[in-house]
């Protein structure tokens, strides 16, 4: 178990550089004068000199990235100047509406897809098997951008449900019933995305772990059918399950971040198509790393989980 | 919701189920044949008898569906049918464009590493497993937000680039499975260059695994096309793409459904059709990928 978590945490460790020194670089992927593009109406002679100090512009490139770096491990970001705030604060405002979404959407997809799951691997190609497999994969083709429009349509125009439509968004902190409420559409729109994935690698591999001889023993010592699906098949089948949840994190990042901004929820995602229109690169740069080094810390998060699920792999 | 993950995800499922041979059956045809009607629409939209999708008709904004305008016009009076006809034209470029470079540099490496094995093998597998743990989305929505003016040339280079790792895992992994078999023993044992048993030999086999991720990738680019133009990062309007479309239909909901329901349709439609054949083809073929 140690040496497979240092062969982990060394990867990790790795893979984090390699981020930094994209998100690093892509200031340098402007077009002309960064520092003109990168204070934008803000470019007088005194914050141009700040910017200077700021990004060590006058040095050779690699010295850049330690001044940069070093920035960054001490929580600052950077300022932007197109706003005047700093870019830890914007993330520090954002980041908690995303986590909400995605934990949301995620109880959502798992209290949806291992019952249902469940019950289709019982009955392999039955009717609630069919069903569920030609909807699951009808929804496989529908973006997230699509379904939120359709709900945007029907729930909160048809049906008038309060705090669901655009720019209605309640802080959790003013009422939490209506946060739920304003959140509750990106993270069914979220839910429903995931749902389709887990339900359909946990019912695969449920079929599949069924057929092993340690059901068929456990079967001819009479234990009762629900316990052995619960006890004996969904652990050794839950471990794709976990492997999928790690990497479609960063997809339903990206999904929720379209959905934020088209409901106006103050999410990173609404903060980084707003600062791209402004072109405030600095909080663009920001964001990207922050979520960046989240999504691959939630990755490793789930390869220990998977782990701890299934000991057998680390002998791999 | 759709993206590499899920392309990656597919991939686990098809090692998992126990192969079957499927007949493709009659609604695998009426797939291929809506895209081929995609296809040509896309390729011939400047001969086929449609309106300018650029016009602005000030006469009939936000009509509903009528003979004059099968699907309708959007709010500056276009027809929404010449639209969608044109905008299939960004996606399936995007799609076939990063498909080309993801698949061009992708494939040969993949096979390459999995026949040679060794040192090769596995300083390249190493590197791809690295760029794997990247978040492949959000690293292409950083790179084409700063890498200004955008275009859809940048947009094909970006998710090209960014699909060559999977691209490489899947074809490595279908390689593996055939790398050691008999025949192709037998090839080496009768003297067959590398050149031949890599062309002849294993490519064929390959094959059918590459096209059904071929398919599975169209499908998550055109999505991710859409996500992209919400964003704000794909080609510019006017020029219409699905994803622009539905983004501009966004903000006159209320007083033109239409405008979001046909090109939303249109896009589901197609990705439906691709996922379906690519997950026909996979159980027909008995394709089993094999985990790496």
């Amino acid at each position: 178990m140690v040496r497979y978590l240092v062969r982990r945490l060394i990867l990790l460790i790795g893979v984090v550089f390699i981020v930094s020194i994209g998100s690093f670089y892509l200031l340098h992927l402007l077009p002309g004068d960064p520092t003109a593009v990168i204070l934008g109406t803000g470019d007088t002679p005194a914050n141009k000199a700040k910017l200077f100090a700021q990004l060590g512009l006058n040095k050779p490139i690699w010295e850049q990235y330690f001044v940069w770096i070093r920035n960054v491990l001490r929580g600052n970001l950077g300022t932007s100047f197109i706003s005047q705030t700093s870019v830890w604060s914007v993330v520090k405002a954002a980041l908690p509406i995303d986590v909400e979404i995605i934990v949301l959407s995620q109880i959502l997809a798992f209290l949806v897809a291992i019952p249902l799951a469940i019950r289709s691997a019982r009955r392999p190609d039955g009717p609630l098997d069919r069903i569920l497999g030609a909807g699951s994969f009808t929804l496989l083709s529908i973006p997230s951008f699509v379904l939120i429009v359709l709900l945007v349509l029907f729930v909160s125009i048809k049906l008038g449900v309060g705090h669901t439509g655009p720019s209605s968004y309640v802080s959790l902190s003013a009422d939490w019933i209506g946060n739920l409420e304003s959140l509750s559409l990106p993270a069914i729109t979220l839910g429903i995305g995931s749902f389709v994935v887990y339900y359909r690698v946990l019912r695969s591999d449920l079929i599949a772990t069924l057929q092993e001889e340690f059901i068929t023993l456990a079967r001819s010592k009479g234990i009762s059918a629900r316990r052995i699906m619960w006890r004996h098949a969904l652990r050794p089948s839950a471990v794709a399950l976990c492997g999928t949840a790690g990497v479609n994190i960063g997809g339903l990042l990206a999904s929720g971040f379209i959905v934020q901004y088209l409901l106006s929820i103050p999410g990173l995602g609404y903060e980084l198509i707003e600062s791209v229109g402004l072109s405030d690169y600095l909080v663009v740069q920001g964001i990207v790393l922050v979520v960046c080094v989240g999504v691959i810390l939630i990755n490793f998060g789930f390869d220990l989980l998977t782990n701890i699920v299934d000991p057998r792999i680390r002998r791999e | 919701m759709s993206s590499s993950l899920i392309v990656h995800e597919m991939v686990e499922e098809a090692h998992d189920r126990p192969a079957r041979k499927k007949k493709l059956g009659v609604l695998f045809w009426i797939c291929v044949g809506w895209l081929v009607l995609n296809f040509i629409g896309a390729i011939f939209a400047n001969v086929l008898p449609l309106e300018d999708p650029l016009f602005q008709n000030y006469a009939v904004v936000n009509a509903g569906p009528s003979l004059h305008h099968l699907f309708g016009t959007d709010d500056l009076g276009r027809d929404i049918f010449a639209r969608i006809v044109f905008g299939s034209r960004v996606s399936i470029e995007a799609s076939l464009g990063s498909m080309l470079i993801g698949f061009g540099i992708g494939a040969p490496l993949g096979m390459l590493s999995a026949y040679r094995r060794g040192k090769f093998d596995s300083v390249v597998t190493a590197v791809m497993y690295v760029l794997l743990a990247f978040p492949a989305i959000i690293a292409t929505i950083a790179v084409l937000s700063f890498w200004t003016p955008r275009s859809l040339l940048k947009i094909i280079i970006v998710v090209g680039v960014a699909s060559i790792p999977l691209v490489y895992r899947v074809i490595r992994g279908a390689t593996l499975n055939y790398s050691t078999r008999d025949f192709v023993v037998a090839a080496k044992v009768q003297g067959a260059t590398d050149r031949r048993i890599l062309m002849k030999e294993l490519l064929p086999n390959v094959a059918p695994v590459g096209v059904s991720f071929l398919l599975i990738g169209i499908a998550t680019v055109v999505t991710l096309e859409g996500a992209l133009a919400f964003l704000g990062l794909s080609v510019n309007p006017p020029t219409p793409s699905w994803g622009n479309m539905i983004n501009e239909s966004i903000s006159i909901l209320q007083t033109n459904p239409w405008l979001a329901v046909f090109p939303s349709l249109a896009m589901c439609l197609f990705l439906l059709c691709l996922n379906f054949i690519g997950d026909r083809l996979r159980s027909h073929f008995e394709v089993s990928e094999g985990k790496i």
